[in-house]
């Protein structure tokens, strides 16, 4: 008589979650710090569950079916939650490939026998394996890519602060590469800044932007020409030594540009552009 | 056919643009304005285009026209209230304006006349905007 392979693994349901946790409990690499051991058993118990019940002679000859759905999107659902506490995609891997091997183990004793329905009821489970280990890899690498646009979003939301320095001075300090996408939204930031905040000078400070090549001064100067446009004044300031040479070197005008070594000195123009004078406090001068 | 309304106020000539240009209005607009700033022997030309939102290079190149025109006529022009997107589209068609002055809005726009008219009258070379 022919056994069949799913009812004889359903059969097994816990000694393979036994074996299971017990290969996985002697990876060296387990992550106790991210996952408990309980919690790791009941993730795992979910799994085998669901596995055990959707699998059937009749389903293991074609594995790519809809009949899988449920084991994918559970799987998927571990995958990403790993992705974020930060697994490895090792530590991942070897989470799936090491079912594979409890379950072949289960093959292994209910074919103790027949060799040749051994080798193929293993074929048919490794298919299977395989193809569950690729769906949780692409979800992982999913999951991390998430992680990763969501980092960049908020990296270059928090990247451009329009800061209000004085009654009609807005500074805006640019730390990291200008690239054209960047200084569309800087540009945009920094121009409904001056109409909300209805100020006259902006201070552009750049000694946060590691290089200065032609792009990037292109950039600053497109910038620079729309909030004249707008009716304000704009100064850019910290220009690095190394800036200036490769300014210079590249051959860029910035003549047309009020520039500043330092924050401190842009402001100091912009108070006098203002009419404004900062004075020590005479007690202070008395003080002393 | 449709005018944009240019009205006399002192030394100065004030244009308002409440509706958005289309190319025929803004060639009335130019030759409506040199018109009157020969008539009124205007100073000073005040264009406001804060409610516009939508410009092309036909039209940046109008309002520089109107700047460079009203200046050979002896008037300076400040543009004001320009929305941020409208400076932005200007900037990427390559047209920054040369020879217009601008400010924030029609108050500072006011101050700014007043400045260059009243350093015009002293001494005719005296400029502190750096759009030359």
């Amino acid at each position: 008589m022919k056994l069949d392979i799913a009812k004889g693994l359903q059969k097994r349901k816990n000694q393979l979650l036994e074996d299971w946790m017990s290969l996985q409990l002697a990876d060296a690499g387990l992550r106790e710090d991210l996952m408990s051991n309980e919690e790791l058993r009941e993730q795992s118990n979910e799994l085998i569950e669901v596995l055990l019940n959707t699998i059937s002679e009749k389903k293991l000859e074609n594995i790519e079916s809809a009949d899988f759905d449920p084991v994918h999107e559970i799987l998927s659902g571990i995958s990403i939650s790993r992705a974020r506490q930060g697994f490895s995609p090792r530590e991942t891997g070897i989470y799936v490939f090491s079912l594979k091997e409890a379950l072949i183990k289960g093959l292994q004793e209910d074919y103790k026998d027949d060799p040749p329905a051994l080798i193929e009821a293993i074929l048919k489970i490794s298919k299977l394996m395989d193809s569950l280990g690729v769906v949780t890899f692409e979800t992982f690498i999913k999951g991390r890519e998430e992680v990763i646009l969501r980092q960049t979003d908020e990296i270059s939301e928090i990247s451009t602060p329009v800061i209000r320095v004085w009654e009609g001075i807005l500074a805006l300090p640019i730390i990291g590469t200008l690239d054209s996408a960047r200084t569309q939204v800087v540009m945009e930031n920094l121009l409904q800044q001056i109409v909300e905040s209805g100020s006259t000078i902006a201070i552009l400070d750049i000694s946060g932007v590691p290089a200065v090549d032609s792009l990037v001064a292109q950039h600053l100067i497109k910038t620079v020409a729309a909030t004249r446009l707008m009716g304000a004044e704009c100064i850019i300031s910290g220009i690095r030594p190394e800036i200036a040479q490769t300014v210079v070197h590249l051959g860029i005008d910035l003549s047309n540009i009020v520039t500043k070594a330092t924050l401190a000195s842009a402001l100091k123009h912009a108070f006098s552009l203002l009419k404004l004078e900062v004075k020590k406090a005479q007690k202070e001068k008395a003080a002393i | 056919m449709d005018r944009i309304p240019i009205l006399r106020m002192g030394h100065f000539l004030l244009v308002t643009i409440q509706i958005d240009l289309y190319d025929r209005l803004a060639t009335n607009l130019e030759s409506d304005l040199v018109q009157m700033v020969n008539k009124t022997e205007a100073k000073g030309v005040l264009i406001d285009i804060s409610a516009l939102s939508i410009v092309d290079s036909f039209m940046g190149r109008i309002l520089g026209n109107i700047g460079s025109m009203s200046k050979i006529m002896d008037a300076e022009t400040v543009v004001v209230g320009m929305q941020p997107a409208v400076a932005i589209t200007l900037i990427e068609l390559g047209l920054e304006l040369k020879g217009v002055h601008t400010a924030l809005n029609v108050e500072r726009g006011m101050e700014l006349l007043k400045e260059k008219i009243g350093s015009y009258d002293r001494e005719p070379e005296d400029d502190e905007d750096s759009t030359e």
